[in-house]
C-alpha cells in the first residue's frame, strides 16, 4: 500500500519546544494559523482576494479530514499518475560522476509520473479541491508550462475550463508546452508585462482571481504566494518524500545520508524534503539556479543571493534591487527562472534545516548529458540543476553514504533550448 | 483611532461635509511620463480643484493594478524614479505652497526595503498627509501603522464589495482618514458603469464606521462622480484620467489633466 497523498497533520503544542526540536518537529507544526513559517509567510494580498482565501483555508482542512477526498486523490494518483514513481539507484552515473569514491545516488523518478513531471501531483489535488467547491473555472500560471499542462491536464480530466498564463518570453522558450496546453482544450494567455516571464504570469493570474473570484478557482503551482497556497501545494507534493522514504528503507535500509532538490519556487523541493524534516541525520540541499553565475544579477538564486522581502503575498528571500523593486532573473530552465521562493524553505534556510547551494547553466548542462549517457534518461533542465550538484558536490560523504536526488520532470521539453545551448540546429 | 479630524484628511473631509460637497481625488503615478511632468501634472489637478491627490509609486509587480496603471509605473520605473524620488517630489510640491492633502500609494516591498520607520518620518517631513499600501492587509499592518500614529498620519485600509463582516469591522477600528471602498471584484481601470449594488454596499460599510468614506476602481465620468456623491465622501478617480493624459502629446498633459478634472467636476465638456 503506498503512502496517502495527504500528510497527516498533529495538532501538538509548539511553544514548549527547543529551537531545535522546533527545527526538527516543524513537520507537524507549521505554518501557524496565520500562514506563517517562523517569520515568513503571511497573507498579503489586495483586500478583494482575502475572502476568497479565507474560503480556500476552510474548504481545504474540511477536504484534507474527508476520507472520500482523501480516497479520490489516492484513486487518482496511483491508477492515472502511475504513483507510487520509482526510487531508482543511479549506479553507472554515481560511479562516473564519484570516481568509485562518491556516494550511492538514488533518483526519485516524477519524470516517469503522467505529464512528465512532479507537478501533476499538486494541480489534480487542487483541481478536485476547486471542483468540491463547486467553482468550474480555473486559472494557472506557468513558467516552464509544466505546471500548465499538468492543470491542463487535469481540468480536462475533471471537465473544468482551464485558462493559464504564461510570460511571453516563456511561450517562446517553452511552445511545445504550449501546444500541448491548448491540445488539452486550455486557453494559454499571453503575458506581456514586465519581465515578461513566471513573476508577471503569476501577477496576471492574480489580477484574474480578483476580477473572477466568484466562480473561479486559483490553482498555484509552486510553495510561495499567500497563504494557504504554500501548505496545500507542499501537503499535494509531500507524496514525493513520503514515498522515497518507505522506498529507501525497503530497498537500502534505513535513511539516505543526503536529499537533494532543485529549487525556483520550491514545490518539488518541498514534496521532497516535508517528510524528511524531522530526521536530523538527513542532510537536506536545495540547488538554486546560478544562470550565468552569481556575481551579477544574471541567475535566479533567491535563497543564496537574496535577502527578505514580500512578493506575491508571503514574506520569504527575494531578488530585488536597493529600492525594494522585483530584479528579472535569469536560468536556463524557464521553471526555475522566479525571484521568489516559498517562505518555508526560507524559514528552512534561517532556522538551519536545509543548506542551498546555486548551479549554474553551464553547470546544469554538463549534469543533463552525464544522465543521458550514462543512465539513458533525459532529465528536465530544472532537476538538471540537482543531477549536477550531486554529480559534483557530494564524493565526500564516500562510498558508504547515500544520496537521493527528486528527478522533478522530464527533459523531453527542453530539447530546443538544450540544442540551441550545444549550438546545434535542430 | 478611527477619527482623525485633526489631520488634513480628516479636516478636508469635514470642510467638504459641511459644504455638501464630495471629494474628487484624482491618482497619478509619480514619474509619469516623466517626474518633471508628473509633478506638473499633480499641480495641474490642485489648481483644477481636485481636493486630495494620490500619488502612485512605481512597482515592478503591480497585482492590484490593472493595464492603465501598470503601464505608467513601467513607464516611471524605466525613467528611473523610485520610491525616494516620489517623497522628493511632495517635498517640491509643498515648497511651492500647494496645501492639498497627498496620499502614496505604493505596494508593500520598496516599503520595506526602504525601512518602514524611515518610510513615514521622510514621507510625513515632507508633506505626504497618507498612506495606501494595496498588498497590505490590515492584519499584516502593525508597524507601518503604529509609525503612522506616531507621526500623525493616516494609513487608508481598503474594502471591498466582498469584504465580510469580520474583515469590515478590522479595516474601520484600525484604519483612519477615511476608507477606501473599492467599488467593484477587480483591479484598477475606467469602466463604462458603475455596479447597481453600489448603494447597498457603501450602506453596509457605513455601518461599521463614522470614517468617510471614498469609492475608487472603475470612476470615469461626471455622472459617476455624482452617483458617489450621493452616498459617499470622496471619488477617487485612477485610470480615467491616466486614459485622457495617454490621449495627448506629453506637453499637453498638465493641461489635459486640469481639464479632465473640470469634466468631472461638471465644469466643463470633454
Amino acid at each position: 500500500m503506498p503512502p496517502s497523498c495527504i500528510p497527516e497533520h498533529s495538532a501538538q503544542e509548539q511553544l514548549t519546544l527547543s529551537h531545535e526540536q522546533r527545527v526538527y518537529q516543524a513537520t507537524a507544526e507549521l505554518p501557524n494559523a496565520n500562514g506563517y513559517f517562523g517569520r515568513f509567510g503571511g497573507q498579503f494580498a489586495p483586500e478583494t482576494l482575502m475572502p476568497a482565501i479565507s474560503e480556500l483555508i476552510e474548504a481545504y482542512q474540511e477536504a484534507r479530514k474527508d476520507p472520500a477526498f482523501q480516497a479520490e486523490i489516492d484513486r487518482l494518483a496511483t491508477y492515472y499518475v502511475g504513483r507510487p514513481t520509482p526510487l531508482y539507484e543511479a549506479t553507472r552515473f554515481a560511479t562516473e560522476a564519484g570516481g568509485g569514491n562518491g556516494p550511492r545516488i538514488f533518483l526519485k523518478r516524477e519524470d516517469l509520473a503522467h505529464t512528465g513531471a512532479h507537478k501533476i501531483n499538486n494541480a489534480l489535488g487542487q483541481a478536485l479541491l476547486a471542483k468540491r467547491m463547486g467553482k468550474n473555472r480555473i486559472i494557472a500560471e506557468t513558467g516552464a508550462g509544466q505546471h500548465g499542462v499538468a492543470t491542463a491536464t487535469a481540468c480536462a480530466l475533471l471537465g473544468l475550463k482551464c485558462i493559464v498564463y504564461m510570460g511571453e518570453v516563456d511561450i517562446h522558450r517553452q511552445s511545445l508546452n504550449v501546444f500541448r496546453m491548448r491540445l488539452l482544450g486550455a486557453e494559454v494567455v499571453s503575458v506581456t508585462s514586465g519581465s515578461k516571464t513566471l513573476k508577471d504570469a503569476i501577477n496576471e493570474a492574480i489580477r484574474d482571481w480578483v476580477t473572477n473570484v466568484d466562480d473561479t478557482f486559483y490553482i498555484f503551482g509552486t510553495v510561495a504566494g499567500m497563504h494557504p497556497y504554500p501548505m496545500i501545494v507542499r501537503d499535494f507534493q509531500s507524496v514525493i518524500g513520503r514515498e522515497a522514504k518507505a522506498q529507501f528503507a525497503e530497498q537500502v535500509g534505513g535513511l539516505p545520508d543526503m536529499i537533494v532538490a532543485c529549487v525556483g519556487g520550491g514545490s518539488n523541493a518541498m514534496g521532497l524534503f516535508y517528510d524528511f524534516i524531522p530526521e536530523k541525520d538527513v542532510e537536506i540541499v536545495g540547488v538554486e539556479a546560478g544562470g550565468h553565475g552569481l556575481e551579477g544579477t544574471k541567475h535566479a538564486a533567491t535563497l543564496v543571493k537574496g535577502d527578505e522581502g514580500v512578493l506575491h503575498g508571503s514574506w520569504s528571500y527575494i531578488l530585488q534591487d536597493d529600492n525594494g523593486q522585483i530584479i528579472e532573473t535569469h536560468s536556463i530552465s524557464a521553471g526555475l527562472d522566479y525571484p521568489g521562493v516559498g517562505p518555508e524553505l526560507s524559514w528552512m534556510k534561517d532556522s538551519g534545516r536545509a543548506t542551498f547551494a546555486a548551479i549554474t547553466d553551464e553547470e546544469a548542462l554538463e549534469g543533463f548529458k552525464l544522465l543521458c549517457r550514462t543512465e539513458g534518461i533525459i532529465p528536465a533542465l530544472e532537476s538538471s540543476h540537482a543531477i549536477a550538484y550531486a554529480a559534483k558536490h557530494t564524493r565526500h560523504l564516500g562510498p558508504d553514504a547515500s544520496v537521493v536526488v527528486n528527478l522533478s520532470g522530464r527533459g523531453d521539453k527542453d530539447m530546443h533550448t538544450v540544442a540551441e545551448a550545444l549550438g546545434v540546429e535542430l | 483611532m478611527s477619527t482623525t479630524t485633526q489631520s488634513r484628511i480628516g479636516e478636508t473631509f469635514a470642510r467638504l461635509k459641511s459644504e455638501g460637497r464630495t471629494a474628487l481625488m484624482p491618482y497619478h503615478t509619480a514619474g509619469f511620463p516623466t517626474l518633471a511632468m508628473s509633478k506638473e501634472i499633480i499641480r495641474a489637478l490642485g489648481d483644477a480643484g481636485a481636493e486630495m491627490v494620490e500619488i502612485g509609486v512605481p512597482f515592478s509587480d503591480p497585482i492590484a493594478d490593472g493595464p492603465s496603471v501598470q503601464a505608467t509605473s513601467q513607464i516611471a520605473l524605466d525613467n528611473g524614479t523610485r520610491l525616494p524620488d516620489c517623497i522628493q517630489l511632495v517635498r517640491e510640491l509643498r515648497a511651492e505652497g500647494i496645501t492639498a492633502p497627498f496620499l502614496l500609494m505604493g505596494y508593500y516591498n520598496p516599503i520595506l526595503k526602504y525601512g518602514i520607520e524611515r518610510y513615514v518620518a521622510d514621507s510625513a517631513e515632507a508633506g505626504v498627509d497618507g498612506f495606501i499600501v494595496p498588498d497590505l492587509s490590515a492584519e499584516e499592518a502593525d508597524t507601518l501603522r503604529q509609525e503612522c500614529i506616531k507621526h500623525g498620519r493616516d494609513l487608508i485600509f481598503m474594502v471591498a464589495p466582498t469584504s465580510t463582516e469580520r474583515r469590515l469591522s478590522i479595516a474601520a477600528e484600525r484604519g483612519s482618514g477615511f476608507l477606501y471602498c473599492v467599488s467593484v471584484k477587480g483591479v484598477t481601470g475606467a469602466r463604462e458603469k458603475m455596479s447597481d449594488s453600489l448603494g447597498e454596499y457603501i450602506e453596509r460599510v457605513r455601518s461599521y464606521t463614522d470614517l468617510p468614506l471614498a469609492i475608487g476602481f472603475g470612476i470615469s465620468k461626471p455622472e459617476h462622480v455624482n452617483q458617489v456623491g450621493e452616498i459617499a465622501d470622496g471619488a477617487i478617480v485612477g485610470a480615467a484620467l491616466i486614459n485622457a493624459l495617454n490621449a495627448v502629446p506629453d506637453e499637453e498633459k498638465p493641461a489635459a489633466a486640469q481639464a479632465f478634472i473640470r469634466y468631472l467636476k461638471g465644469e466643463a465638456l470633454m
